[in-house]
């Protein structure tokens, strides 16, 4: 609400230095978008087609001046009387009776009926003036409502004589300083039917009420605003059990004060993959996924961890029943239910096509602003898309990120992504506003359908990069750490049966490795047995040529031996030698 | 100018007529030309015109206001015929006795009463 004002910090600087003064509506949104209220002691046009709220808003406007701002108001009707409009908003909670007994609020009816009245000659609308001059006396009023001034062109046929009324009445009511909103149809192609809009031209707020696949809308527009700044787009409002209530579509700025605290996901496993600690307080987490990939068990563990904490949470589903969402908790070992006694938990279900977007957003702003807690979990928003155009689902889940980070309140919400959609977008375009971004998806492999989680994103930590297999378990959530093998990830049964050949596997390898190891030591033993042989073998062999060398030796020995010994005895008998030689000679001769 | 300016006028001529009293209320706001001028042009209306009895209240809203509200006035001045029922309302300073006359739903000297009496 604060950074609406910002926004219009301008505009009332110089609403300041003009010295243009505003009169608060005590309406929710519409004095942020109008910087302050309606200008005090001007009359504003309320316009709009039939059933859009202008007499709500006039009457807001005159209930909370009494009630919040201490300004007494009348209210002029020309077209209920003051006991049907009494009735009328009495289910929104206002007591104009009680009101008009404490001399706060004088309520008058006008009623003119054309039937009635026959015009002959020159008159004026003093009547008017006289009731509304003792109107405002008898409550001392600064505030003044004219609810459908229009009713006057049905009553009256000499327009010159009207228009120059109008024209005194306007500027009666400025001279009295009365600040004054007057309703008017909306006309074909024009502000108002009967063009009042040429009267006042201070502010002109315009009301409209579309439908859209059969449910509507209502919006609410300051088409001009005379001396300020303005937000001039179509703000969404809406009218329940509390009035009226117009929302600013988006903040300006982006100033959030953040946490630098963490907070547990419930899930120790997705603890460790976020740095060990867990989310940002006050961040927004998105956790998108196919049907049944796990995202409403995710959203209730974080709910358990928020209650664990002592601390509050709201969770909004729009798929199942509360009691649905506490069973089916239960079969994964979280009792959710002792901590709604506690008072921690609440759990509110609707439907999304029960209301609008901004019903939903309101709804959700009001629990927010009853319940205070510390974190909110929407399960899940892609089932609003049934309920409005996808421009109106993101704009309303921007405002209401926005909303829950100004106020610091961690924001879990759920997407279901479709089956044919690319599993990294989001319908609704949301990502640009989600801190962390979980991504569970099935992983279908070998007849079977697991789960998987993987963290796409999560600002301002160092997050996991780890695909992890997701199990639900009747104990809780565990994640599995990867199995990665031939370059894939492996889950469920094919996981298992893929650690058991991978370890078969092994086993062989090693076996052979042992095999090889074994064939080689017989091998060497092989070879040292044949080396011994071999050795034997010279060894018999070399025994062998020993002896023989030996018998060789003691032969020659012998022969010299034998040799010497003939040798002296030739010396004894040395004519033998000489009678050989003349043997020689003689043969010559 | 007096709030309450009981004025009966007895015009007998006829008894059926003179039963029918006329009650009428002319509401105005302080002594405005407009407002002189529709008790003058009334005055004259029920001397010249109107054979029943007439009884006039004038009420002046800037001393009364609140009583504006019973008879739903915002144009001054405006006249308010209470008896006979249906309340009916003339507005403006009764400059126009035709329509005067249209609007009190009571026929004109020239109408079908005065061709009744002379029959």
């Amino acid at each position: 609400m604060r950074r609406i004002r910002d926004t219009n910090g301008h505009g009332k600087g110089s609403a300041a230095l003009a010295g243009l003064e505003k009169a608060p509506t005590g309406i929710r949104g519409l004095d942020e978008i109008s910087g302050g209220g309606l200008p005090r002691g001007r009359t504003t046009i309320v316009c709009g087609g039939p059933g859009c709220g202008k007499t709500m808003l006039g009457l807001e406007f005159l209930v909370r001046g009494v009630e919040e701002h201490g300004e007494p108001g009348v209210l002029l009707t020309f077209e209920e009387t003051p006991e049907e409009m009494t009735r009328n908003v009495a289910s929104l909670g206002f007591d104009l009776k009680a009101l008009s007994d404490k001399k706060k609020l004088f309520l008058d009816f006008m009623r003119i009926e054309p039937s009635e009245i026959h015009e002959t000659g020159d008159y004026d609308l003093e009547g008017l003036f006289i009731r509304l001059q003792h109107a405002v006396d008898s409550v001392g009023a600064k505030r003044v409502v004219l609810d459908t001034l229009e009713a006057l062109f049905s009553g009256f046929s000499n327009m010159s004589i009207l228009r120059a009324e109008l024209r005194r009445l306007f500027r009666w009511l400025k001279d009295r300083n009365l600040t004054t909103v007057v309703t008017a149809e909306q006309g074909d192609g024009t502000l108002t039917r009967h063009g009042l809009e040429e009267y006042v031209s201070d502010c002109v707020i315009l009301l409209d009420h579309r439908i859209h696949d059969q449910i509507s809308t209502r919006r609410l527009r300051i088409v001009k605003y005379r001396g300020t700044k303005h937000g001039a787009d179509e703000y969404p409002f809406l009218i329940d059990e509390s009035g009226l209530s117009v929302l600013p579509v988006t903040a300006a700025t982006l100033n959030h004060k953040i946490s630098r605290e963490r907070v547990s996901t419930g899930i120790p496993d997705l603890d460790a993959m976020l740095e060990g600690k867990g989310y940002y307080r006050g961040s927004s987490i998105l956790v998108s996924g196919t049907a049944g990939s796990g995202k409403t068990t995710l959203a209730c563990n974080f709910a358990n961890a928020t209650c664990c904490r002592g601390e509050r949470c709201l969770y909004v589903g729009f798929e199942e029943s509360t009691d649905q969402v506490f069973r089916n908790a239960a079969s994964v070992g979280i009792d959710l239910n002792h901590y709604v006694k506690k008072g921690l938990l609440f759990h509110q279900a609707w439907r999304p096509t029960q209301y609008g977007m901004e019903m939903h957003l309101l709804r959700i702003h009001k629990m927010v602003d009853t319940v205070r807690p510390e974190s909110v979990i929407l399960d899940p928003v892609s089932n609003l898309i049934g309920s409005s155009t996808q421009r109106d689902v993101r704009s309303m889940l921007m405002r209401l990120v926005d909303f829950l980070k100004e106020k610091g309140i961690t924001a879990l919400l759920t997407n279901l992504t479709k089956g044919g959609d690319h599993l990294e977008a989001t319908e609704e375009q949301i990502s640009s506003l989600i801190d962390t971004w979980i991504l569970l998806r099935g992983v279908e492999q070998s007849g079977e359908r697991n789960r998987c989680l993987y963290i796409l994103k999560s600002r301002g930590m160092a997050h996991s990069n780890q695909l992890r297999e997701f199990m639900i378990t009747n104990n809780g959530i565990r994640l599995l750490p990867p199995y990665i093998g031939a370059g894939q990830v492996f889950t469920g049964s094919a996981r298992l049966a893929q650690e058991a050949k991978d370890s078969a596997d092994a086993l062989a390898r090693k076996q052979t490795i042992e095999r090889k190891r074994g064939d080689l030591q017989a091998k060497r033993r092989e070879l040292e047995a044949r080396i011994e042989n071999l050795r034997a073998e010279y060894a018999a062999e070399e025994k062998q040529m020993e002896t023989l060398i030996q018998q060789a030796q003691s032969v020659e020995h012998r022969l010299e031996m034998d040799t010497r010994e003939m040798a002296g005895s030739r010396q004894a008998g040395a004519s033998t030698g000489k009678q050989s030689k003349r043997i020689g000679n003689g043969a010559q001769g | 100018m007096k709030t309450k300016d009981k004025k009966t006028k007895g015009k007998s001529a006829n008894g059926s007529s003179a039963a029918e009293i006329l009650e009428l209320r002319l509401y105005v706001a302080g002594q405005t030309p407009k407002s002189l001028a529709a008790l003058a042009n009334l005055k004259r209306i029920c001397d010249e015109h109107l054979k029943q009895e007439c009884r006039i209240e004038v009420i002046d809203l800037v001393k009364h206001p609140q009583l504006a509200q019973g008879d739903q006035i915002l144009a001054i001045p405006t006249l308010v015929r209470r008896v006979p029922a249906p309340l009916r309302k003339i507005i403006g300073d009764l400059s126009n006795v035709e329509r005067v006359l249209v609007g009190l739903d009571i026929r004109g000297p020239a109408g079908p009463t005065a061709k009744a009496e002379t029959a």
